[in-house]
């Protein structure tokens, strides 16, 4: 038990980068090693997988993941990560962002590619708030949840992430919180390998600044949290998983359906005009 | 937390054995391995690393079943396990760090 | 249906914006993505009728943030990009194009100029975003761009726009207008052979060894691809030769000044414009895209006249040809420059010229100036 031991996961970091940026008690870590394994065990070429993100906390991911990485402008990732994997589509592309680069500035993006069913993986970190820039409500706070922006409790409804994605035609969809990480792990897993738009949302603790104004005790006591009020519910209507301040946590799988892609459905000219001859 | 039955075939298996990796100075002090540990190897050490952090050490090592549910729920990359045959002979061995 | 190549050899009568799109597949592009706008839709349209003849990607995005991009990402990937906009589109995608010049993402931005600010008027003529053009998205930065006056020029800067993002590692603008992308002309596509297409430069170094922002002489660096094994990290953030995010002013120093250097110091290599009967001119007109049309046509008007006067179309208004429009003021008693809008290159002028000679602005908005209205203006200045 030496120091200067090599953690297995440091063939796929950049160990010169550590430690990463992220809080004590803060889920990302926790996400992003459960990402590393499952990529390890997808048997996938990691030469031919990228790693895109927006702005924000888990923005940070890309940097410390030690494949092709792009770190984007603040919403669009999956524009970014569309372009890639249109151009190359022997590349496995994943967005790996949080609820509000994702949601707000970037919402837009989110519900097109996902209609589109352009063939990239999206991971979404949700903490309910604006982490990096101190704690603001975004689209995913919930009602009378106290932010730096809400003071007084948060007055708008949030979005129920898993329903967006399902409403906006992802082909496989998942809800799991930080502390599930075998059940995220194979998640990743199984949606690396899923042909179409996939989109995991994994409930994450943020102790710095949700946390700490919401009374929800440190990193840990967040984690105890899910794992006393999270409901697993596979296949359940969306729509039925919406979440709320100090409520039940429903997650599990709730969409995977095949259909064909944006490159599937592509004009394909050369045997129309073979059809056209004969 | 007593979800757990014993496996009426459990005779049948062979249970692994760990050897648990800690780098130390990674650690900033989460306490999600002690915590969800399911047999509760680790403890939360009195020593500081060079973060100031008090990272976890190994109070059972002959109770870890190399299950690696630390390792996956570090957020650090800071602990880490290596299966280990002889470890199961050699129970209750000291915390070396 | 029969399939067209890449590079439609021959003669053919296309408007600007067709000829643009043909440029574009014939330097190589294969992946376009872009929003409906007046008036630059038909090379939107144009694309998604001939990528699927060259195995290209046409995307029709939600809107242009998401073009620029995607076409970001396509050329990340390796294949060779172009987006295309007008007015508000152009707005739309400043930010992006800043993330291309800090990432250093080849591809091209064309904007069909028309009338601003905001909706303006979407299906008459403008180059109000002149300025836009060098200093629309935040921070510190140097642009290429060009500015064609005909079909045939969209044709072929359009390939050159290309050959310079490819070679100066950044995003290129085309900035044209209304009336040179719905102006239909001749066009003549050259065999495929005889056009110049410049690639980026790979990375000379193996995987581990290669870093993604390291210059080479020319202050270039070299460009890794997406899935060929070299682990590149980028980010928008200030960063380091390797691509690190480096929160120091040290680092702002370095490369904010490189990428600033890279344009300045090959400039000669990029600024490309036409003289039309300087040497004995006490007037110059000094025009670039639509205008410069009217403004020749003036020119050849009042030279018969007797009026020496002679025409500095500039094809490169970004970086600004400082150089020449210093030694044209050190030898010319006047400078016009006739725009449509209310006077913007026409502020450069002045600036490069050092109060060596008058500059006179020629705004006019949402039409070209005829050649009567420039002569009448030679006339008036000549016999001052």
């Amino acid at each position: 038990m030496s120091q200067n031991d090599i953690h297995p996961m440091d063939k796929l970091i950049r160990a010169d980068r550590m430690p990463h940026i992220w809080c004590s008690g803060c889920g990302l870590g926790t996400n992003f090693s459960c990402f590393l394994s499952a990529l390890d065990q997808s048997g996938l070429d990691i030469d031919k997988c990228v790693i895109v993100s927006g702005i924000g906390c888990t923005g940070r991911i890309p940097g410390y993941t030690n494949i092709d990485s792009y770190h984007t402008t603040h919403g669009r990732a999956i524009p970014f990560a569309t372009g890639l994997k249109l151009a190359n589509p022997e590349l496995t592309v994943i967005v790996f962002s949080g609820d509000g680069d994702l949601f707000a500035i970037g919402g837009n993006h989110f519900i097109h590619a996902a209609r589109r069913n352009v063939d990239i993986n999206i991971i979404c970190v949700n903490n309910f708030n604006y982490g990096m820039t101190g704690g603001q409500f975004g689209p995913t706070t919930p009602l009378d949840a106290i932010t730096t922006t809400s003071p007084y409790g948060n007055y708008e409804h949030p979005f129920n992430l898993v329903q967006v994605a399902a409403g906006s035609g992802a082909v496989y969809v998942v809800r799991w919180t930080s502390l599930h990480v075998r059940r995220l792990t194979n998640s990743i897993k199984e949606a690396l390998l899923k042909k179409g738009f996939t989109f995991i949302e994994i409930i994450s603790p943020c102790p710095t600044s949700f946390g700490r104004r919401n009374k929800l005790g440190d990193g840990l006591d967040e984690m105890k949290y899910y794992q006393k009020y999270s409901v697993i519910r596979h296949g359940i209507d969306p729509k039925d998983a919406d979440l709320c301040l100090n409520g039940k946590i429903v997650v599990g799988k709730f969409i995977d359906v095949d259909k064909p892609t944006f490159l599937d459905n592509q004009p394909d000219l050369v045997s129309m005009a073979e059809k056209n001859k004969k | 937390m007593d979800y757990w039955r014993k496996p009426l075939d459990i005779d049948k298996y062979e249970i692994t054995h760990g050897a648990i990796h800690i780098i130390i100075d990674r650690c900033k002090g989460c306490n999600f391995c002690i915590e969800f540990c399911p047999k509760k190897v680790l403890e939360v050490s009195n020593e500081f690393n060079v973060k100031g952090y008090h990272p976890p050490m190994v109070a059972d090592q002959a109770g870890c079943v190399a299950c690696k549910l630390c390792e996956l729920i570090c957020p650090e990359f800071a602990i880490y396990v290596t299966e280990d045959k002889h470890m199961a002979i050699s129970k209750k061995e000291p915390h070396e760090d | 249906m029969k399939i067209k190549p890449a590079v439609l050899t021959g003669v053919h009568f296309m408007n600007g914006d067709y000829a643009c799109a043909e440029g574009a597949l014939a330097a190589g592009c294969r992946f376009f993505a872009g929003y409906p706008i007046t008036p630059a839709t038909e090379i939107a349209e144009a694309m998604s009728r001939r990528m699927p003849h060259v195995g290209g990607i046409f995307i029709q995005m939600e809107d242009e943030l998401a073009s620029m991009n995607s076409i970001l990402g396509a050329s990340c990937a390796g294949v060779k990009s172009m987006t295309a906009t007008s007015g508000p589109g152009f707005s739309l995608m400043m930010e992006n194009f800043g993330l291309g010049i800090m990432m250093e993402i080849p591809c091209v931005l064309v904007n069909i100029q028309r009338g601003g600010p905001s909706t303006g008027l979407p299906t008459m003529v403008g180059q109000q975003d002149m300025m836009q053009a060098r200093w629309g998205s935040h921070g510190d930065y140097e642009v290429i761009a060009l500015t064609p006056s005909s079909p045939q020029e969209m044709f072929d800067y359009t390939i050159k726009a290309f050959n310079l993002s490819e070679k100066y590692r950044l995003p290129v603008l085309i900035m044209s207008d209304e009336i040179v992308g719905h102006m239909t002309e001749r066009v003549v596509i050259p065999n495929e052979e005889d056009i110049f297409i410049i690639n980026r430069k790979k990375p000379k170094n193996k995987p581990g060894k290669y870093l993604m922002f390291q210059p080479e002489e020319d202050l270039i660096p070299c460009m890794a691809n997406a899935g060929e094994g070299y682990k590149v990290i980028t980010t928008g953030l200030t960063h380091d030769e390797r691509g690190y995010p480096d929160m120091s002013a040290e680092a702002q120093e370095i490369l904010i000044t490189r990428l600033c250097d890279k344009i300045r110091k090959n400039k000669d290599d990029i600024i490309e414009y036409t003289v039309f009967g300087q040497d004995d001119a006490e007037i110059i007109i000094a025009a670039y895209g639509s205008p410069a049309r009217s403004a020749l046509s003036a020119v050849s008007l009042a030279r018969k006249e007797g009026i020496k006067v002679g025409l500095f179309r500039m094809i490169t208004v970004w970086p600004f040809p400082e150089e020449k429009v210093l030694e044209l003021a050190t030898r010319a008693r006047v400078i016009i420059v006739p725009e449509i809008n209310k006077g913007q290159i026409v502020h450069e002028v002045e600036r490069c010229s050092k109060g060596r000679c008058q500059v006179i602005s020629l705004p006019k908005l949402a039409r070209i100036h005829t050649p009567y209205e420039i002569l009448n203006v030679i006339k008036e200045v000549s016999n001052s």
